[in-house]
């Protein structure tokens, strides 16, 4: 689609996708194409951080390149790589021909086809795009300050090769579930969203939206009941991901109305923790369906 | 109110605010300002709603944010935020005695709200800073929040390896040295130097046991105001935290928030043992084996609040204390009780721990909290 020209007209865009994107959050968005910034979402988990993404790339029409965080994660991950055993072999083939001119044989090992672009670098040369950073919570300090770059500049500088700098930079999208504080200096250079869990009318319309087939009545008690788990002070309060799978699981098994027997069956789709189950049932199905 | 003329000059309005949240304690920067203003060119600006999101996407970075930034927004522009907006802090009750010195009015009345403000503050402050923190009323303890929020000393400092030239000092003979070949042979006036200094670290070990409960929310306010307060200016303060009970809970990460409220939260959730009971040995104890052995409590300052009512063995506790003198810089134990007259360290924990400390010093007042903050800077 053409550049959205409104926050009204980015939500109708990812509402096709079958996000229903909140005010704040279209605002939110909007501004981070407008104001070229990355967008830092964080949140309960299973309030559609990472869908957003998703959404987003298919809304605009762009590619969607995804860099998943974790404890470690560094540069040759995240951003390039060479491909060593290629330069080897490459080395060997010069070496056999006999044509062994060492300044231009080194020269021909740091050229782009033995360049491996991870996430980062494929966004920087495929941009426009969105670029997905799930879970940046999970990587380390380092990891962090070595992003600040990437997202400041849309630059990259590779010592053996060059430059790469973007064309026009992707849209960036960081996702936390705050599991540990994320360094202020990186959060200063994004626009900032908490994705709350949906009220009620809104997880009914999720529901709807993206279960073709599901009727109101069992939708509006499925959310209902997770509204009404998510006020328990569960180990692991159910997201939007739970109520969609809970709805399938229903719809699945043919049930078309959520009542205590279906509920105990499917239960499992909602939660996560045995703790969580023991304490659902202690308190009696009964009382979850009746609100 | 006046609304309106904000409307009509936006890019006044807009400063105004990004200080006025600024001012309720959500550290706006001028680059997120600066961002706020071009969000406000992208977006409908009659629109009441999107100017209130698009303030939040660039002047918000953590939830604990959006009540403060709800408040100052409906104080700033006269209008409540969306219905339901604000559901993602959880924090909003907390942060309401945080908020006080906001301006309710306009931009005029800010100063003249916080002179008020001021006024009150030294008058009450004198009588408050002596009285026992157990004794206080709750209007009188919110008064003492404040004041220990504001609480600001210089951090510690060691002797750095590095030395720095100075006016005054030891004459730093090879650059004197250097000085008088440059001149030709000629005497010059000598260059001086000195050792230059290093934030030392400072490690708090609050007792959060039952004897110990009229105090421990004034400690650890103080605590988080050790935590932050110095570290403003300057050299970054290197503060751990940790409460002791009958287990040993680390509250660094949880004082992470420069907000006292948000942090004193963090924390209460942290703590398992509250107003439990006392085994300081072998807290102690796991405190030494866990993180002081391995270098936190090397060379710091090490205070330990207490008042060494000890209901396990007081000799594991002698020992510890002793353990602990040999590894830290300095061991300091606040005793709230020590400022009352005719105090005598006869708990059998005190008696055991004596020997080992380097002070004993009261706090259980604001006064003698200041006193201690002095007494950790020049330890």
């Amino acid at each position: 689609m053409t550049a959205p020209r409104s926050p009204q007209d980015l939500a109708q865009a990812l509402d096709t996708t079958g996000y229903l994107a909140g005010e704040g959050l279209s605002v939110a968005a909007f501004l981070a194409l407008e104001l070229q910034r990355p967008l830092f979402c964080e949140g309960e988990p299973g309030t559609g951080k990472t869908s957003l993404a998703t959404a987003l790339s298919e809304a605009l029409g762009l590619p969607l390149i995804r860099l998943q965080c974790h404890e470690g994660i560094d540069a040759t991950q995240a951003l390039y790589d060479w491909d060593f055993p290629r330069q080897l072999l490459h080395l060997r083939t010069l070496e056999a021909a006999g044509d062994l001119d060492p300044e231009a044989a080194e020269r021909s090992l740091y050229t782009r086809r033995f360049l491996l672009a991870r996430p980062l670098l494929q966004a920087l040369t495929e941009a426009p795009c969105v670029l997905l950073i799930d879970e940046v919570d999970r990587a380390d300090d380092e990891f962090e300050a070595f992003l600040l770059q990437v997202l400041d500049e849309n630059t990259v500088t590779i010592p053996e090769y060059g430059e790469v700098r973007a064309a026009t930079p992707p849209l960036a999208v960081l996702t936390s579930n705050r599991t540990r504080d994320v360094h202020d200096a990186l959060k200063r250079r994004c626009l900032y969203h908490w994705l709350d869990h949906p009220d009620l009318p809104q997880e009914v319309a999720i529901l709807r939206r993206r279960i073709p087939g599901i009727n109101a009545a069992l939708a509006t008690q499925v959310a209902s009941a997770v509204q009404a788990l998510r006020r328990m002070e569960l180990l692991k309060p159910p997201g939007v991901a739970e109520s969609l799978d809970w709805a399938r699981a229903l719809s699945a098994l043919g049930r078309d109305a959520l009542d205590a027997q279906s509920a105990a069956a499917t239960l499992g789709a909602v939660l996560k923790y045995r703790e969580d189950l023991d304490r659902v049932a202690r308190q009696g199905l009964d009382a979850l369906l009746a609100r | 109110m006046g609304c309106d003329e904000r409307a009509a000059d936006p890019l006044t309005g807009a400063v105004g605010f990004a200080r006025v949240l600024r001012a309720a304690g959500v550290p706006v920067g001028t680059d997120a300002a600066g961002r706020y203003l071009r969000a406000l060119g992208a977006v409908d600006l009659a629109e009441r709603r999107q100017v209130y999101w698009a303030g939040r996407a660039t002047l918000c970075r953590g939830p604990e944010d959006i009540p403060v930034y709800d408040l100052a927004f409906q104080s700033w522009f006269g209008d409540a935020p969306p219905p339901g907006a604000a559901r993602g802090g959880r924090v909003r009750e907390a942060r309401i005695a945080g908020l006080s010195p906001v301006p309710r009015g306009g931009a005029g009345r800010e100063d003249e709200a916080d002179g008020e403000a001021l006024r009150v503050a030294a008058g009450d402050t004198e009588i408050l800073r002596h009285r026992d923190i157990a004794e206080l009323t709750p209007a009188e303890r919110a008064h003492l929040d404040r004041m220990l929020a504001g609480l600001r000393a210089g951090p510690p400092t060691r002797p750095a390896l590095r030395r720095r030239p100075a006016r005054t000092g030891p004459v730093d003979p090879r650059r004197t040295l250097r000085r008088t070949v440059a001149a030709g042979g000629e005497p010059v006036r000598p260059v001086h130097h000195r050792r230059a200094r290093r934030p030392r670290r400072v490690v708090l070990l609050i007792d959060v046991s039952g004897s110990m409960r009229p105090y421990a929310d004034a400690l650890l306010r103080f605590a988080h105001a050790v935590t932050h307060g110095a570290s403003g200016g300057g050299a970054r303060t290197d503060v751990e935290v940790f409460s002791l009970g009958t287990r040993l809970t680390r509250l660094t990460r949880a004082f992470g928030s420069r907000d006292a409220e948000t942090a004193l939260a963090a924390a209460g959730r942290a703590v398992p043992d509250w107003a439990g009971g006392t085994r300081l040995g072998e807290t102690l104890g796991v405190f030494l084996e866990r993180h002081g052995r391995r270098g936190m409590a090397r060379g710091a300052t090490v205070v330990i609040f207490s008042d060494g009512w000890e209901r396990g063995d007081s000799a594991l506790l002698g020992t510890q204390v002793a353990l602990l003198r040999r590894l830290a810089h300095a061991v300091i134990w606040v005793n709230p009780h020590a400022g009352a007259a005719g105090f005598q360290p006869v708990q059998s924990g005190m008696a055991a721990a004596l020997p080992h400390v380097d002070r004993l010093l009261a706090g259980h007042s604001l006064a003698t909290l200041q006193r201690l903050l002095l007494e950790v800077r020049d330890a």
